[in-house]
């Protein structure tokens, strides 16, 4: 460790641990972050930057780092972009550079700064417009050459956990307002929960050496914390990010459990996501300092001024032989005390402001180092990272540079443009910000929430200001929850005399001409400079928010947190506008990147979170060789293939088989809805189109449900069992829908009905027996029904039972064969079915799937309402006007007559017969009038189902035309994906038996 | 996330609910003494108010049963949460930011 001080800090000298760096073995201390263990082995170039690939160090000592990023562990453990500002070191880490190769210091893609006046802003859009073709070639490139890191390419195998929080008062942010507030909180009785997202709570707090209540600072840090963990009604949370705000005061927080330590040491889940519901929320979520634009800032060894104190007092890491600290405020002359008593030489202080009368700015003279007012680091000198600094003086009206420049010898240039407050979670919650001209920044205006911002995250950045807001808000917060705030005393701190800030946005090299001079970074993470901005308003992007996505200004992993307020700032000049009257962009939720890990919690294995719902019957599939396909959630049988069978010859065997003889299917998932009370047939009347009221007993109707559009939202067969009690089935996709639909209209429009539903779905097993041979096959394990064609006819629905099991069974037909749909129990399912099966051996009985059961309602024109419908459908453009009563009110009746659904040009249902018939259509494949048209071509409608049929041995196909009833007979033309057009003729929907004479089985 | 008062139910979140729209549209006694102006107003256009609201929601995810609430749509506070056939809650006096006059 070449640059590590020998006393004091926060490191821990005893605890040496070793680590790996793009496969370079180090050793740092614990207590040491990423940042500051490289910092200490004098590693300055730690990566490449986004798009030009610049040589690259660390800027920042926590979340706003914007080029320190890393590719930490390896494997399935991998994580991309972290910020090595924040991750702790423990022996065996490894991690890597996340944008270079071979390495950071000689990077093979560096070329590309060579040639930045070729990579402008919107150089994407202005590059890859044309040819679009190329556009895949180009971006495989691009992506490899910039971007960020890379995702893990295996399966999570971590375990991630959620819980629910509740607490009176939430603290977000452990520095010392937040202490302060969760301290008068707590002292209070509220509960009070504490979240910071460091390993150490504290804050600035753990950088700086001050007094408080006449103590060193640490003292009074240790000893607030022993008092907090001592209280039963609060919890701590380090390593906790509170990365969103929502309605409600709920606010989510990530908890990093195990990040920090050896592989060896890691139990239980990697992360844990709370979902906190506070009464109270108290944001003491700090500020973030942001750099001064200048000529080759980015060089590594520019970095933010507090973060330079942060390295040099609490990781004792030097950093330099040589120090340049270049200001606004009086903040940074701080970072200059801290360099000096860490025996680093400062070689100046350069302020753009012409006076520095505060407290601070006389400690810096006083220890002799020369203070430069009214004057400008123009540039820095140097290689990959800084030798020099070039200062020059400023004008009175500091818009022009006066003077020749002077060249400061030095490898580290300390910057502070003046600080941000934190006002992410804010404007997450919906509150409001203004602009502060006094302290050049946007604070906390308007909350809608309940909710208070104290400390730095309120624009109040002094210590005593911030101790004195958090004891405020402790005491206000529990007051309001009727709590009884003690009466004791926000803890002093010494107030300092400060001189006023000045903005200082960007070096002002050409008046007429402010985008010129060398390249200054106001976005490292996504290299945009200065230039970038000007650029863009000249080519017309004005709205802060077009800006942003143009040059790419605030966007990528930081989300701004240092570039977004100068990057405005220098907007609002090129504008000529106000910073309040250019605006923000908008704050969203996440705060940091959190891992999907995270997000996912314990459904990450991929078995909870989408739920699967499977048959009674479904075990009896697989072990049978059924192929699935999901169904919504269902898994259902798609077909059963022989042997080598393709999709295809199964189905054809499936068919013919049915057609021929018999077949079985797993009818089981099709929505169930049971409707009782004395108006069930009233309120049925007013949900279907046709009539209910006459309908038998131990009969069952086919319906239409129509929105009140008059567009087709679902369909299904409805029995009768009583004269108050109806049994309603759905579409698979849409039993939830339907059961919504009907609860709205019976609870909202008709609650004086007498009519109670259940949705009983997944109650029943239901085999669908089919085929010429059906009712022989039935027949013969039903005992109670007689299977008489007249007895039991067509639509009608018997009871009976099987082995002493009820069954129950309706005589519907989806294929238009003879068929009975037989229902059970659900736990008799898989029963009920095997002896079906047996009994069906005798006539080859075959089981199909839903390929198949498509084939054949294709076959007869039957509609897949959702496949050959698509919510612009009305049940005459189907050719379904049997289907609607003409005596009785119901839904969707009256917008049949709207002008737009008489009109006589609708794309309506009919039958398609390629030319070819080995042919079979695409689906979704577009109609046309010419076999080749000019594009944009006229599209007359659509291919909704086609398929090759094995029992008229040709491909057949459904469709929607513009005036398709009138066209029968015509010859259209259908695209392919190809390019090609397939002649295709109009006709019927029904392919097969159009006198519906075959489910006549004698 | 939001909190729901479920009349039936209890205070709740909102991920147990779902939303239904405008509240108190009436579906006409006599559609077809409608002309196809007044029909279509029905069906498909909403007053969409800056400003407290009725609307429907449902309990989804609990009792299943549909209830009213009043909402502010710009703040998304809640006042008001009854029952189908309950008296109509009085629409807060209160001026909202930003609202149309």
């Amino acid at each position: 460790m070449t640059n590590r001080l020998d006393t004091a800090g926060r490191i821990d000298r005893s605890k040496p641990i070793s680590f790996r760096f793009n496969g370079k073995g180090y050793v740092g201390y614990q207590g040491d972050t990423i940042a500051s263990a490289l910092l200490a082995n004098g590693v300055k170039v730690i990566g490449r930057s986004w798009k030009y690939h610049r040589a690259r160090g660390f800027m920042g000592d926590g979340v706003e780092e914007a080029n320190g990023l890393f590719q930490v562990q390896t494997g399935a453990k991998t994580i991309p972009n972290v910020r090595g500002t924040q991750a702790e070191i423990y022996e065996g880490l490894e991690f890597t550079s996340t944008n270079a190769w071979p390495n950071p210091n000689f990077d093979v893609l560096a070329l590309f700064g060579k040639f930045s006046f070729m990579l402008p802003a919107g150089f994407y859009y202005k590059t890859f417009m044309w040819p679009a073709k190329l556009w895949m070639t180009y971006e495989h490139i691009i992506r490899k050459a910039s971007g960020l890191g890379v995702a893990p390419k295996e399966q999570d195998t971590d375990h991630y956990e959620k819980t629910n929080e509740h607490c009176d008062v939430l603290v977000v942010g452990a520095g010392p307002s937040g202490i302060v507030a969760a301290l008068h909180a707590a002292r209070a009785d509220a509960r009070v929960l504490l979240v910071d997202e460091q390993s150490e709570m504290g804050g600035r707090l753990l950088s700086q050496n001050v007094q408080i209540e006449g103590n060193a600072s640490s003292e009074w840090l240790r000893s607030a914390l022993l008092e907090l963990q001592a209280f039963e009604n609060v919890t701590l949370l380090g390593r906790t990010t509170a990365f969103g705000y929502h309605d409600g005061n709920f606010v989510t927080a990530v908890q990093r459990l195990t990040d920090h330590l050896p592989e060896s040491k890691q139990r239980g889940a990697r992360e844990k996501v709370f979902r906190i519901r506070a009464k109270q929320v108290i944001l003491a979520t700090g500020a973030h300092e942001r750099p001064i634009p200048f000529g080759y800032n980015d060089r590594a060894g520019v970095m933010l001024a507090s973060a330079v104190s942060s390295y040099v007092v609490r990781y004792s890491a030097p950093l330099a032989k040589r120090a340049v600290v270049f200001t606004n405020n009086d903040g940074a002359y701080q970072t200059a005390i801290d360099l000096h008593r860490a025996g680093i030489t400062v070689s100046a202080v350069v302020d753009s402001r012409s006076e520095t009368n505060g407290d601070l700015p006389e400690i810096v003279r006083g220890l002799g180092i020369e203070v430069l007012t009214q004057s400008t680091v123009v540039k820095s000198k140097g290689g990959k990272s800084v030798t020099g600094a070039y200062v020059q003086s400023l004008s009175d009206d500091s818009k022009s540079l006066v003077g020749a420049s002077r060249l400061f010898e030095c490898d580290l240039i300390a910057v502070s443009g003046g600080w941000n407050p934190a006002i992410h979670l804010l404007a997450q919650s919906g509150g409001k910000v203004k602009w502060n001209d006094a302290k050049v920044c946007f604070e906390p205006d308007v909350v809608v929430q309940k909710q208070v911002s104290v400390g730095a995250a309120n624009a109040s950045f002094s210590l005593a200001e911030g101790l004195q807001e958090g004891a405020q808000a402790g005491d206000a917060a529990a007051k309001t929850l009727g709590f009884d705030p003690a009466t004791n005393a926000a803890p002093k701190a010494d107030s300092i005399k400060e001189q006023a800030i000045q903005p200082m946005w960007r070096v002002p090299y050409n008046a007429d001409k402010p985008w010129d001079g060398p390249k200054q970074f106001v976005d490292f993470q996504n290299d945009v400079s200065v230039s970038d901005i000007y650029l863009a308003v000249r080519e017309g992007f004005h709205s802060v928010e077009h800006v942003k996505r143009y040059t790419a200004l605030g966007f990528g992993t930081d989300q701004g947190k240092t570039g977004n307020i100068v990057g405005m700032a220098i907007l609002a000049d090129a504008l000529d506008k106000d910073i309040p009257s250019t605006g923000t962009t908008t704050f969203r939720p996440n705060y940091t990147p959190v891992t999907f890990g995270a997000v996912a919690g314990p459904d990450i294995d991929g078995t909870m979170f989408d739920p699967v719902r499977k048959t009674a019957i479904h075990q009896w599939h697989a072990e049978h060789g059924a192929l699935f396909e999901n169904v919504g959630q269902w898994h259902r049988p798609w077909y059963y293939p022989q042997g080598n069978e393709t999709l295809q010859e199964a189905v054809n065997r499936e068919c013919l088989a049915t057609r021929n003889s018999v077949g079985i299917m797993d009818a089981s998932t099709l929505g169930k809805i049971e409707i009782k009370g004395k108006d069930a047939s009233k309120f049925l009347e007013m949900i279907y189109t046709n009539n209910w009221k006459k309908l038998a007993v131990g009969m069952a109707r086919y319906g239409f449900m129509l929105g009140e559009d008059g567009m087709v939202m679902d369909d299904g067969v409805t029995v009768r069992l009583a004269d108050d009690h109806f049994f309603m089935h759905t579409t698979t996709g849409g039993a939830a829908s339907v059961m919504n639909w009907l609860e709205v209209w019976l609870q909202t429009e008709w609650p004086e009905l007498e009519v109670f539903m259940t949705s009983v779905t997944d109650h029943w097993s239901t085999a669908a027996v089919v085929g010429p041979n059906s009712r022989k096959v039935v027949s013969s394990v039903v005992d109670g029904i007689d299977f008489d064609k007249d007895a039991f006819p067509f639509m009608g629905s018997r009871h009976g039972s099987i082995d002493g099991v009820p069954v129950w069974v309706n005589r519907i037909s989806f294929s238009g064969e003879l068929a009975y749909e037989v229902n059970v129990n659900a736990n008799q399912g898989r029963h009920v079915w095997e002896r079906l099966w047996a009994a069906g051996q005798p006539y080859d009985i075959t089981a199909y799937g839903t390929e198949t059961l498509h084939v054949l309602r294709a076959e007869k024109g039957y509609v897949i309402v959702g496949q050959d419908t698509d919510g612009s459908v009305s049940p005459e453009d189907l050719g379904m006007q049997w289907a609607m009563s003409k005596t009785k009110d119901y839904l969707g009746r009256r917008s049949l007559a709207l002008q737009e659904l008489r009109r006589e040009d609708r794309k309506q249902f009919v039958g398609l017969l390629t030319v070819d018939p080995k042919i079979v259509l695409e689906e979704g494949g577009q109609i046309l009038n010419e076999p080749a048209q000019q594009i944009p071509a006229t599209m007359l409608g659509h291919v909704t189902s086609s398929y090759h049929s094995a029992c008229l041995d040709r491909s057949i196909a459904l469709a929607l035309v513009r005036n398709g009833h009138k066209r029968q007979g015509e010859t259209i033309y259908v695209s392919m994906n190809d390019g090609r057009t397939v002649p295709a003729v109009i006709g019927s929907t029904v392919f097969i038996d159009p006198k519906g004479e075959r489910q006549n089985v004698a | 996330m939001l909190q729901l008062q479920c009349p039936f139910c209890g205070l709740r979140d909102e991920s147990e609910f779902s939303f239904g729209g405008e509240a108190h549209i009436a579906r006409p006694l006599e559609p077809d003494a409608l002309s196809d102006e007044e029909w279509a107003d029905y069906l498909f256009n909403r007053s969409n108010v800056k400003g407290f609201h009725r609307e429907m929601w449902l309990h989804a995810a609990g009792c299943r049963q549909w209830f009213y609430a009043i909402r502010n749509t710009v703040s998304y506070e809640f006042t008001a949460f009854y029952r189908v056939g309950d008296p109509l809650p009085d629409l807060p006096n209160r001026s909202v930011p930003g609202a149309a006059k």
